[in-house]
């Protein structure tokens, strides 16, 4: 049971993968996304965590993903992309040979060498997760214990964000009139 | 890690520790509060702030120098963040780049008409993300500095929004940015499937205690973690946004990302490699060795055939990276405090040399060609002077900061029994001399000796240098020279300016 949905789940989310890249309609690139994070939501449900699931399909399918077809709309892009151009020659089929070979190496690592992956006993990780605590506990505990710098530092993150955004799209303030620009 | 029942374990903080980081943001915070509320203050007001804060940060690492040497290393918050003398040494390098980059920042906003604290603002950011990859002690914590750091730099390049390579760059640095975050992420990811643990004292205790048997997927994590890092401090075959970026972004803020984000990057380099995985240096040594080769030989050649002086001293940055990872490829303490001098005898050199070039851009910031500089010398003798001095120093030329740092690194790769990635340093410092001569060349010669009547009318306008911009070349050019001379203060820092990791408790 639990192989058949991981599997139903994994192929779900590679289909939604090559199609986030393959598309060549951003709009569509966009909803192959939610397909990616819905399969990917459906991989944290199969590993019992339940809250990062929910928090996976509300936050990401729901909030990201239609800010991303916002603003895909309000910049007028959703059309296809000229994507026969190659400024440096021979560099799409490099590209290719590269993915390919990293790929590859990051398969060989993940999926042949299964079973003696990493070092780590596995009853060490057992006894962390069993102590009585549902996920979101558990979760809370870890951001504000073993995580608490980090979860302060993305809050200097949003306050770049809101400066940096204020920055790129005020009007006035920049240079004054045609800066006669050679290029 | 074991949760009990009951109210939350909150790690113990040590206020103190955290001081420069605060000092910076919190500076930064105050100075968008401040500003919103009282817009009709003076635009000087920002640059002294900012240059305030930064002296601040400086002093709040001075202070604790003493009290790590006195108690040694410790923990600020749990195990998290650590405070070392080598976090500290890179703290102080970022904050006096700062210190340096504002005032020249002023002049170039004032004659680019630009008002408002949000540059500064971005470059105090950004300076305290550098603070926190400093002294990170998780990866989680490192990557979140990173991205601070990253952000900031991303909108500071293309803030000039009237210049369309300055949004190209900001677009460029984004893009390449945020692929590399990907590099660093996977790599984490990897690396706490491995170890079990996102902790950099963690991950080396482990490693101390284990014999990894099947270590495919320690190794894949760190090499997906060293693309990461050597993205952000242009490694070669990850160098590809930086001439476009230099030569796109507002020169002063040029200035800033090769002293303070390249030093931030490294410090990031050996805190993860150097320090946390040093039992595996035999893994990840041949990787840096192959990246340093590269890279000190396609940042100087590519370096001598450019036109534009900003595309040059970008390639030369580039080469200047490549020395500092002969540094870090030593994997020893010697190393490691030469690659730390060189970081901050370069940070100085890059800011004196583009505070220059920001006084020379002339109005939109555009002339930078090798042209452009012609006559500079008959215009504006003692800023040739000054950018002369400072670009023999970052030739290597003896009696500069540029040579003993050179010195340094050659001496520790030597130590290390890197004798071929020796000589491929020093061939590499040769080629990036010519480069720096056919800069001189063009300061030097007579403004309508070369190309044609225009140019020399053009030529024959006085050039307005600000007068902190003069100050700020100035102090770069005495900073440059006195440890040339007199290297034994920065080289005593450097030396004591240990990286360590502090287990919590």
């Amino acid at each position: 049971m639990e192989a058949a949905v991981f599997i139903a789940a994994a192929a779900v989310i590679l289909v939604g993968a090559v199609g986030v890249v393959g598309s060549r309609n951003p709009v569509h690139s966009a909803l192959f996304l939610i397909q990616t994070l819905l399969g990917a939501a459906v991989l944290f449900v199969l590993q019992d965590a339940h809250f990062l699931a929910a928090v996976q399909v509300v936050v990401y399918a729901g909030a990201i993903v239609i800010l991303f077809l916002f603003v895909i709309m309000l910049l007028g892009v959703d059309r296809a992309m000229r994507l026969d151009i190659e400024p440096i020659a021979g560099q799409r089929p490099l590209a290719v040979i590269v993915g390919v070979a990293l790929a590859a190496v990051l398969l060989t690592v993940t999926v042949v060498a299964t079973g003696e992956l990493t070092g780590v006993r596995r009853a060490a990780g057992e006894r962390a997760l069993d102590n009585g605590l549902s996920d979101v506990e558990r979760l809370g505990r870890v951001l504000f214990s073993q995580y608490a710098l980090a979860v302060q530092a993305t809050a200097v993150l949003l306050t770049i964000a809101v400066v940096g955004a204020v920055v790129l799209t005020r009007r006035h303030g920049g240079h004054s009139g045609p800066s006669g620009e050679e290029t | 890690m074991m949760a009990q029942i009951g109210p939350v374990a909150a790690p113990a903080v040590d206020w103190a520790g955290l001081g420069p980081v605060l000092a910076l943001a919190l500076g930064a915070v105050v100075a968008i509060m401040v500003r919103t509320l009282a817009r009709r203050l003076p635009d000087w007001v920002d640059w002294a702030w900012t240059a305030l804060v930064a002296a601040a940060a400086a002093g709040a690492a001075v202070s604790l120098w003493g009290r790590v040497g006195a108690e040694g290393p410790f923990n600020a918050v749990g195990d998290q963040f650590g405070v070392d003398r080598f976090s500290l040494l890179v703290t102080a390098v970022i904050a006096v780049s700062v210190m340096l980059v504002a005032p020249v920042l002023h002049g170039f906003c004032q004659r680019e008409g630009w008002s408002g604290p949000e540059i500064y603002v971005l470059m105090l950011l950004s300076a305290a993300g550098g603070v926190v990859m400093a002294g990170a002690n998780d990866l989680v914590v490192l990557f979140l500095g990173l991205e601070i750091l990253s952000i900031p730099a991303y909108v500071l390049a293309a803030r000039n929004l009237a210049r369309i390579q300055s949004l190209e760059a900001g677009l460029k640095y984004f893009v390449l940015g945020a692929f590399s975050s990907a590099f660093l992420l996977y790599g984490i990811a990897l690396v706490y499937g491995s170890t079990g643990t996102t902790n950099l004292v963690g991950i080396r205790d482990y490693l101390s205690r284990w014999v990894v048997l099947s270590d495919a997927m320690l190794l894949a994590g760190l090499a997906l973690l060293l693309v990461g890092l050597g993205f952000k401090v242009a490694a070669v075959p990850f160098h590809a946004w930086v001439p476009d970026v230099y030569q796109g972004a507002p020169t002063p803020v040029v200035a800033f990302m090769a002293s303070a984000v390249k030093t931030a990057g490294f410090a990031a380099v050996i805190r993860v490699f150097v320090v946390a995985f040093d039992l595996r240096s035999g893994d990840w040594q041949p990787a840096v060795y192959a990246l340093a080769v590269v890279t000190l030989l396609t940042g100087a050649v590519l370096a001598v055939v450019q036109r534009d002086v900003k595309r040059m001293l970008a390639y030369s940055s580039i080469a200047h990276a490549g020395f500092v990872l002969v540094g870090v490829q030593a994997a020893s303490g010697r190393g490691t405090a030469a690659a730390v001098f060189y970081l901050a005898a370069y940070s100085v050199l890059v800011i004196g040399s583009f505070s220059v070039l920001a006084a020379v851009s002339g109005p939109g910031d555009s002339r930078t060609g090798l042209d452009d500089l012609r006559g500079l010398n008959s215009r504006r003798p003692a800023l040739a002077l000054g950018f002369t001095v400072l670009l023999l120093a970052q030739a290597g030329v003896p009696l500069t900061s540029g040579f003993v740092a050179k010195f340094e690194i050659i001496a520790a790769a030597v130590d290390a029994r890197s004798f071929w990635l020796a000589v491929v340093a020093m061939v590499s410092a040769v080629v990036a001399a010519f480069l720096y001569l056919r800069i001189m060349v063009a300061v030097y010669s007579s403004p309508d000796g070369g190309d044609g009547a225009g140019d020399a009318e053009e030529s024959a306008e006085p050039l307005a240098v600000p007068v902190l911009t003069g100050l700020v070349v100035a102090a770069t050019v005495a900073v440059t020279v006195g440890v040339g001379v007199l290297p034994s203060v920065l080289h005593d820092l450097a030396r004591d300016a240990i990286p360590a990791l502090v287990a919590a408790g």
